[in-house]
């Protein structure tokens, strides 16, 4: 990852405006939409706007947030780092969504998206440094009104207090604070004094509304004069339309259009049943091209023919191929997925004359901006994405394909038009997490050591499908390969290869990306290997890892939780599986039983994490335990298969999910640590299914080498 | 015209009698705290009360409500029941992305309704046909049991 905020951009620079207390990284003077959006909300109360926090003369905090809230707590996370520094009452503290805007890029894509567990990471400096500033600035107004050293004050919940017990709320002193220079590099505080990071003190902050059905999700945007488009999306990728008829779909009462764009043809009426009975009334003929033929056991094949050659080298050390006493060997498959978000994928747009506006539950607002413009031939500062509440996103809402049909249906109909895929047509969309196989092979010598470890991983290749590069440097997709490339575990001799395959589908981002199914195969197949030495799963990995110590750390944790080595009730067995990933590491122990007819039940899983320098615990909590369900629904339940190009699964129905009765006890351990922040939405997932892939085998001997479960 | 009890107030729609509840109350009336999730009544998102007992909006025809009394989310403010589901949601900080909790509400009250202190067996019969793709079951479990306390106190 790079970032493009060097320290230069990092200073911190002033906008200012009657009465405004204005802060911010990057100069928001040609951040028109930042402005505009922040004046409207402003301008009443006589104050101007910035970048990343607003301070009305009543008290009143808003902190703006660029990164997408899509259950993961961001704007809470985000309102927290800003507050802490400020010293905030945090009662006062509220979230502000921010328009499309340059202002706002994540500083690890160098873009305005949400994803890869960034935001803490990517925000935890820069977001104090915000809050910091503006301290500093109410602090030196204070102290020149009432002629006291600035050093000699103190802040805490919202205001200024005075050597000699003179005391102004932050609200009073805004006007005479923007007037002062902003500090360069204010200081931050001694993680020791925190109030507010690491405490876990408050509900989070976007809870209410998510309670009484007043969060606004894409799918309720409510404009004047909006048309509800459905469509009929191409049933395999690549088809061509051939031809239309759409006589029925307009004898239907309240159809009110037919717009036909390359991507599908849709159905626009006042609202979405009368859409969908017109979408349905449609008769699309379509040459499907080449993938017309495509089935799962094909690409399945593919795979694993491709595992059977050698591949591109991405790690080799020692070498793989030393005579050992005995060999282990094992070939793992991981299925295509789909994301699932509860929310259909669905977007407004309303292209006008001269500019368009985009309300989308989005995860890259930033880049859209960029698509839409393009799309309509608008400059980009033509173009307002307002990203509203996402109904799940889990990667699925990074990709445009959603922005890209509502801007042309817009376009084409010369109306605002709420664009939403019917939940067959969001399965059906073809953005779903690859298939993956892996084939290992492991070396032990005469005594049960691990002497060496091959991997080969065959994959279609992510970053070419996401259009981050054409030519794979070295031949090697690190989407395909993590979780296994930069496995901890010290094999002396290891070798990893990469074999590109490409069943000719598209594919995209699914929660934890590479390590969902990589950290499955790495650590089931760990098990085999111990289990073929004669050791314990958690003392053999424990050996691999003497030079791991936030690896073995989370390893002991868990195990200790999880009461590792001590007996269960009968029927009831364990299994324990690591990762790394995102800057975090995550140990989880499984405790299963297997019923009369061979099912798996998870009873618990016992999380041990360390993401560094804790932000919030609660999220955390949550976040891990959100990440345990995800996977083990995938692990128990799901699969996208083909079958004559087309997708089999439709809805709920035959892409079943893990449910309420099926829920185990989730338990939370988090590590004291003054690391860097690590990532939190995605770490805890990658273990789930390994931890109860490797509790079966306890309870059965048997390997489960292919997903799902049942 | 179809005419029913909205919320404690009547509604009269012109939409057509096979037109689902779900979008009729989205679209038509402009309540769009019940969520659209499958349109088979496989998640739950649409959960909504008829004459006190929990539907799936999305497959119930406005004909089929004709006359009858019909609570969304929106009414849960000013219930018993849903003021302290709410609260014991809150407490618990239970939503993630939130989409799926109007319809997690909507179960959790019916079912609170007809039995106030659930088991943990009851909760799951309950609540196995509301989805939560973010995962906030043992949060949502807790939540229950905190407002069955609080009722019951």
């Amino acid at each position: 990852m790079s970032s493009n905020m060097s320290t230069t951009r990092r200073d911190f620079l002033k906008g200012s405006a009657a009465g405004a207390l204005v802060i911010g990284f990057t100069l928001p003077l040609s951040s028109r939409f930042a402005q505009a959006a922040a004046a409207a909300s402003g301008a009443a109360a006589g104050f101007a706007p910035n970048a990343f926090l607003r301070i009305a003369p009543d008290g009143q905090v808003t902190v703006i947030c660029g990164l997408s809230e899509m259950g993961q707590g961001v704007h809470m996370g985000i309102a927290s780092l800003v507050a802490e520094e400020l010293d905030a009452d945090w009662k006062s503290v509220e979230v502000e969504q921010a328009p499309a805007d340059k202002a706002y890029n994540n500083p690890l894509f160098g873009m305005q998206a949400t994803g890869g567990s960034t935001a803490i990471r990517g925000h935890y400096e820069p977001m104090r440094k915000a809050g910091a500033a503006a301290r500093e600035m109410l602090v030196a107004a204070a102290a020149a009104q009432w002629g006291v050293d600035a050093a000699s004050c103190r802040t805490q919940d919202g205001r200024v207090t005075g050597p000699d017990g003179k005391s102004a709320g932050y609200g009073e002193l805004v006007a005479a604070a923007a007037k002062l220079p902003v500090p360069q590099n204010p200081t931050l505080k001694d993680a020791k004094d925190f109030r507010i990071l690491g405490k876990g003190l408050h509900t989070r902050i976007d809870t209410p509304a998510k309670v009484n059905g007043s969060a606004g999700f894409g799918i309720d945007v409510k404009l004047p004069g909006l048309l509800t488009a459905v469509m009929v999306h191409a049933p395999v990728p690549g088809a061509k339309i051939v031809s239309v008829d759409d006589a029925a779909a307009k004898a239907i009462p309240g159809v009110k259009q037919v717009v036909q764009i390359p991507q599908g043809v849709a159905v626009l009426a006042d609202t979405y049943w009368t859409a969908l009975k017109g979408r349905d009334a449609l008769v699309v003929k379509w040459d499907e091209g080449a993938l017309g033929s495509l089935s799962s056991a094909g690409i399945s094949k593919l795979l694993t023919e491709a595992t059977n050659k050698p591949g591109a080298v991405a790690r080799n050390e020692g070498d793989a191929n030393v005579a050992v006493a005995k060999t282990i060997e094992a070939v793992y498959e991981a299925p295509y997925l789909a994301h699932a978000c509860m929310e259909p994928m669905n977007c407004t747009v309303w292209v006008r004359a001269g500019e368009a506006e985009v309300w989308a539950p989005t995860q890259s607002p930033g880049p859209n901006q960029g698509m839409v413009a393009q799309l309509t031939g608008l400059p980009p500062e033509k173009v307002q994405v307002h990203t509203t509440y996402l109904g799940g996103g889990f990667g699925r809402r990074f990709a445009p394909d959603f922005v890209i049909a509502a801007t042309l249906i817009s376009k084409a109909a010369g109306a605002p038009v709420k664009l939403v895929y019917t939940r067959e047509d969001d399965m059906r969309a073809w953005f779903y997490r690859p298939a993956s196989v892996t084939r290992f092979t492991a070396g032990l010598d005469a005594a049960g050591n691990p002497v060496s470890l091959t991997a080969r991983v065959a994959s279609p290749a992510l970053s070419v499908a996401a259009g981050f590069t054409k030519e794979l440097p070295k031949g090697i997709d690190e989407f395909a390969i993590e979780g296994i490339s930069d496995m901890l575990y010290a094999f002396p001799n290891l070798r990893v290869e990469y074999a590109r395959a490409e069943p000719g589908i598209p594919f995209w981002f699914w929660r934890s990306v590479g390590h969902s199914q990589n950290v499955y195969f790495i650590e089931a197949f760990i098990d085999e290997v111990a289990a073929a030495a004669g050791k314990d799963p958690v003392a053999f990995r424990r050996s691999l890892l003497a030079k791991q110590p936030r690896m073995r750390g989370v390893l002991d944790l868990a195990a200790e939780k999880a009461g590792w080595g001590t007996p269960l009730p009968q029927g009831m067995h364990r299994g324990v599986a690591l990762t790394n990933c995102f800057g975090s590491f995550v140990g989880q122990v499984a405790e299963v039983s297997m019923d009369a007819g061979g099912k798996p039940r998870v009873h618990r899983i016992v999380a041990a994490v360390d993401c560094g320098r804790i932000v919030n615990p609660d999220i955390i909590h949550r976040q891990i335990e959100g990440a345990v369900v995800y996977g083990l629904s995938a692990a128990l339940h799901e699969k996208i298969t083909f079958k004559d190009g087309r997708v089999e699964q439709s809805n709920f129905d035959d892409y079943p999910m893990l449910r309420m009765d099926e829920m185990p006890r989730v338990e939370v351990h988090i590590v004291s640590s003054t690391e860097a922040p690590g990532g939190i939405g995605e770490p805890g997932l990658p273990p789930a299914t390994p931890a109860v892939i490797n509790a079966i085998f306890a309870a059965t001997g048997k390997r489960i080498r292919t997903l799902p479960i049942q | 015209m179809i005419s029913f009890s909205l919320n404690g107030k009547t509604v009269q729609l012109s939409a057509t009698p096979d037109t689902p509840l779900l979008w009729a109350l989205r679209d038509d009336l402009g309540y769009t705290g019940t969520k659209f999730g499958c349109g088979i009544a496989t998640c739950g998102a649409c959960t909504v009360h008829v004459d006190g007992k929990p539907v799936r909006a999305c497959v119930t025809t406005i004909e089929s409500v004709a006359g009858k009394q019909v609570t969304t989310i929106e009414a849960m403010d000013s219930d018993r029941i849903g003021q302290a589901l709410q609260a014991a949601w809150i407490r618990n900080d239970v939503p993630q992305c939130g989409y799926c909790q109007s319809g997690q509400i909507m179960s959790a009250a019916a079912l609170l309704a007809r039995n106030p202190k659930p088991s943990d067996t009851d909760i799951d019969a309950a609540m196995r046909r509301n989805l939560c793709r973010c995962g906030t079951y043992n949060r949502i479990r807790a939540a229950i049991k905190d407002a069955a306390a609080t009722l019951g106190a």
